[in-house]
């Protein structure tokens, strides 16, 4: 078996992880007013567990992004992509001022993570549905072949209407796969409508729990937190895990929050100023 | 050819730790030589192809070398976007094999005819399109397909069919046709399990005296430039033969490639299934009687061509 060399699981720096969340909204609202891109509001609702994964959990190198022993982060949420970019550029896969590149002409850096193109994407996805099959396999190439990484995929709450989400939670249970995480970011919205509303997903920590998964909900801001549980993986359950994180769609800027016109919407120069304000970067 | 695969397949797992068994919960038994030696390599995946292909990818992105197989329309349609987006698009080394091309499973019903999936899947970037003729050539696909860096798609008919070559082949080649029957008057390009007929058809030829060229044209995508160049070039009359629909099968990638090559054509004639369900009961050589392919109904239009 070829152990990763796990960092010690020190107790998480919630102070530092909240600012770094802070900065990484914070570039993520400059990328979408430069490019006038959509999902900024699904971008930042996931802002603080891709902290929490990036800057705490993940056993990663980005020196060494195709090392077979490194945990893998696959972003199923696709369409969130600026957040895993912003997140990726930050932590040194690829050139910070690529981040100007972001849905440019001729770029890497599409409005979805693209395949076998970009250091530190896992999966190209877009796609809904798509990212926790992939990520079975890749837990399962890990049991065949001795190698003890972990594998975290980031879902939204809209993404659980897909069928292929439920065949894949049926399958990682029937296989074990203890060393798979889903996170669901449960920011109650979906692109036109609220999810529950739209197809019902509640109670949606029961439903995983019912397909076998050892599921709890946790607040999916509370940076620290999500640090700690994603950390424990694999935790003893001997069952996958979901984590049903309640989140606030637009999360961190008080015009945002909640306000679904912000998943297609783009902000104006005046408000990237406010937004910044707000999240304490100004 | 199915039992050949799973044979095949049993020996390839002995000599490569990468390969891994996926099926959707179909072939009780057939895979017991693979399952008994590699048990943690086996996975009845259950019915839930989408989330099957997707594993598959997973597995294929990190260096293993999956096989996913299951019925035809299962295998393919109901997945499709899991075989472009996970695999094609991702470059990932899946080989997907299918079992019941065509309307070898007539008796089935339209539910499990698979007349469209040769069109589907060629049309994906980064895929190749294997229809073998016999059991000897989806035991060389699937030995060519793990040396592969890329998808590949298997069509196989079912179990039982007529052996055609007489010993493995050792020189198989992805995108090279293998010339079966040598011949001056008419060339028949021939794909998967449509093979045993066409050489019936050129055996009714022969008897009027008709000489038939009978290629094995096993690999749709890519095409074999020189195999179609030649045939083109030589022969007053080319058929592309094939238990599929016109639209978007062999027939239709061969005349897509006189269109781009701009090739002089004398006569040239497409057998296939139509732009319809095959609704009505019955056992596939019922089924082929009604649509026109079997050996003596082909060698019949072809005389006809020529005359």
């Amino acid at each position: 078996m070829n152990v990763a060399v796990r960092k010690t699981a020190g107790q998480p720096d919630a102070g530092a992880l909240k600012l770094q969340a802070a900065r990484l909204r914070g570039k993520i609202i400059e990328m979408s007013h430069a490019a006038q891109a959509a999902h900024l509001a699904s971008s930042l609702s996931c802002a603080d567990v891709l902290t929490a994964a990036y800057w705490h959990v993940l056993n990663v190198d980005p020196k060494k992004p195709a090392d077979p022993l490194r945990d893998r982060f696959i972003l199923s949420k696709g369409h969130a992509a600026a957040a895993l970019y912003a997140t990726l550029a930050t932590k040194g896969y690829f050139p910070i001022e690529e981040l100007d590149t972001y849905c440019k002409d001729g770029g890497r850096l599409a409005e979805h993570p693209p395949a076998n193109l970009l250091p530190g994407v896992e999966a190209a996805t877009g796609s809904l549905g798509h990212g926790l099959p992939l990520g079975c396999g890749m837990a399962l190439s890990g049991r065949i072949k001795g190698e003890s990484f972990r594998v975290f995929a980031l879902l939204s709450d809209g993404e659980n209407n897909e069928g292929s989400v439920w065949e894949a939670a049926m399958f990682a249970a029937a296989q074990k796969l203890e060393n798979i995480c889903v996170i669901v970011d449960y920011n109650k919205w979906q692109a036109t409508a609220r999810s529950n509303e739209t197809l019902m997903l509640a109670p949606l920590r029961d439903k995983w729990a019912a397909f076998g998964w050892d599921a709890h909900e946790i607040d999916g801001h509370d940076v620290g937190a999500l640090a700690e549980a994603m950390q424990r993986i694999p935790n003893g359950s001997g069952k996958p895990v979901a984590l049903i994180a309640h989140t606030v769609k637009g999360k961190g800027v008080s015009f945002m929050e909640d306000d679904n016109n912000w998943h297609y919407r783009a902000p104006t120069a005046e408000e990237v100023v406010k937004a910044h304000k707000e999240l304490g970067l100004a | 050819m199915r039992n050949a695969f799973a044979d095949e397949l049993a020996k390839l797992g002995n000599e490569d730790a990468r390969v891994v068994m996926l099926s959707g919960d179909i072939g009780n038994r057939l895979f017991d030589k693979f399952k008994d030696k590699h048990p943690s390599r086996f996975f009845n995946c259950g019915v839930a192809e989408a989330n099957m292909m997707g594993v598959a990818a997973g597995m294929a992105m990190n260096g293993l070398r999956p096989v996913a197989y299951t019925i035809t329309p299962f295998v393919t349609t109901r997945c499709l976007e899991q075989i472009r987006t996970d695999v094609c698009y991702h470059e990932a080394p899946v080989t997907i094999v299918a079992v019941g091309a065509g309307l070898a499973y007539s008796g089935l019903g339209p539910t499990h005819h698979a007349c469209e999936d040769i069109s589907f899947l060629r049309s994906i970037p980064n895929m190749v399109v294997i229809c073998p003729g016999d059991a000897f050539e989806v035991r060389a696909a699937l030995r060519a397909s793990m040396q592969q860096d890329r998808p590949v798609y298997i069509r196989m008919g079912k179990k039982g069919e007529p052996v055609v070559h007489s010993a493995p082949i050792a020189d198989f080649k992805i995108g090279k046709a293998i010339t079966i029957a040598e011949g001056t008057d008419v060339c028949l390009l021939s794909t998967g399990n449509m093979l045993p007929e066409v050489i019936e058809a050129a055996h009714k030829l022969k008897e009027s005296g008709i000489s038939a060229k009978v290629v094995s044209f096993h690999t749709v995508k890519p095409l074999d430039d020189a195999c179609l160049k030649d045939a083109f070039a030589r022969f007053k009359l080319v058929a592309t033969l094939e238990e599929h629909s016109l639209i978007g099968g062999f027939g239709a990638a061969v005349s897509e490639w006189l269109a781009d090559t701009q090739t002089p054509v004398s006569k040239f004639l497409r057998f296939g299934t139509p732009d319809a369900f095959f609704k009505k009961s019955g056992e596939q050589e019922y089924a082929r009687e009604m649509l026109g392919l079997t050996g003596h109904q082909i060698a019949e239009k072809v005389r006809h061509a020529l005359a």
